[in-house]
């Protein structure tokens, strides 16, 4: 029982230390706050993005996006203002260009390859089955074999 | 069936292979710079030793040298200021951008351990870091005469790392300014 309350003690203070209080002048912000701090990542710690970090940075750049939402910023320019300091890496939805073509383009391209050689696989299929099919000598002879098989028994 | 397009999974398998190794040699916690050839961010901050006086961004230009990011929570800053008072004896002009710290232990920290800097901008709040996209102490930020960052290295510059990446560049911009 005493561990249980222990245990509980714990647990709580583990939701205190993790929510931090954002306080906004519109409500209608808090959604696309949201959306923006899961959308960036934390350039510290790069595996997590900017709401699951609690790494200093991260805290600050929550503030950053904060006070620029507040400013009426849309999300683009919030983006790129971003992008502008931390570079590409920050965003963790990259953008289409030059370097990145490739990257969205792949599932597409790999998606038609296997397309393409599902269909050519479809259409030898009957030629393959009638290559395989035994002559009609090779199905008497067969059918001896199995006959003396079973007359053997 | 072609023989030859037997070997095609083989094939994939070594390209494959090969950019999975190439990337092994990468440090996936060096983030490219967005700054690079960009001219250095405006700021308008306090000196760390003077409150009264401020510095912006012009106080950098007419000179080629760096701009190290330190704060005295950093570990590593410790194990880097060695290397920062021996390049201000050789001449290297360094600038110090004191990185949301205390002002009276960044003080003291350059009475202890000497102090390479030329002078000290204050960013208690980290807003020039934001600028600069700082996200670890420490930074070192090679800056032309004419105010455009050259070169950024994000960690500890040792000698291995000056001679490699900041030595030729700096040599360069020097020498083509006399």
């Amino acid at each position: 029982m005493r561990l249980m309350a222990l245990f509980t003690l714990l647990l709580s203070s583990l939701v205190v230390a993790s929510t931090e209080v954002v306080e906004f002048s519109d409500e209608s912000l808090r959604p696309r706050f949201q959306q923006l701090v899961e959308e960036l990542r934390c350039p510290k710690c790069q595996n997590q993005n900017l709401a699951d970090s609690n790494s200093p940075i991260s805290q600050d750049l929550r503030r950053e996006i904060q006070r620029m939402l507040e400013q009426q910023m849309t999300d683009q320019q919030i983006k790129d203002y971003l992008k502008s300091r931390y570079s590409e890496f920050i965003l963790y939805r990259p953008e289409v260009n030059k370097s990145t073509w490739l990257l969205w383009g792949s599932p597409a391209v790999i998606l038609l390859l296997g397309l393409l050689i599902a269909m050519r696989h479809n259409r030898q299929k009957p030629l393959a089955t009638a290559s395989n099919s035994a002559s009609a000598a090779d199905q008497q002879r067969l059918a001896a074999l199995l006959d003396d098989e079973v007359n053997q028994q | 069936m072609n023989r030859l397009a037997l070997f095609v999974p083989l094939a994939l398998f070594i390209g494959l292979s090969l950019v999975l190794l190439l990337g092994l040699d990468k440090d996936p916690t060096e983030l490219p710079s967005a700054l690079v050839g960009e001219p250095f961010p405006a700021f308008n901050l306090p000196s760390l030793e003077d409150e009264q006086s401020t510095f912006t961004e012009k106080d950098l230009k007419g000179d080629v040298l760096l701009v190290n990011v330190w704060a005295t929570w950093c570990f590593a800053c410790r194990i880097e200021h060695p290397m920062l008072n021996e390049l201000s004896q050789q001449g290297v002009k360094i600038v110090g951008l004191n990185y949301k710290d205390q002002r009276v232990s960044a003080k003291a920290w350059l009475v202890e351990r000497g102090n390479p800097y030329q002078f000290n901008i204050f960013d208690a709040q980290g807003s020039l870091g934001i600028d600069l996209g700082v996200y670890g102490a420490p930074e070192t930020y090679l800056v032309d005469a004419e105010g455009i960052i050259r070169h950024r290295r994000v960690g500890v510059v040792d000698e291995r790392v000056w001679n490699a990446e900041f030595r030729a560049l700096y040599e360069q911009l020097t020498g083509a300014k006399q």
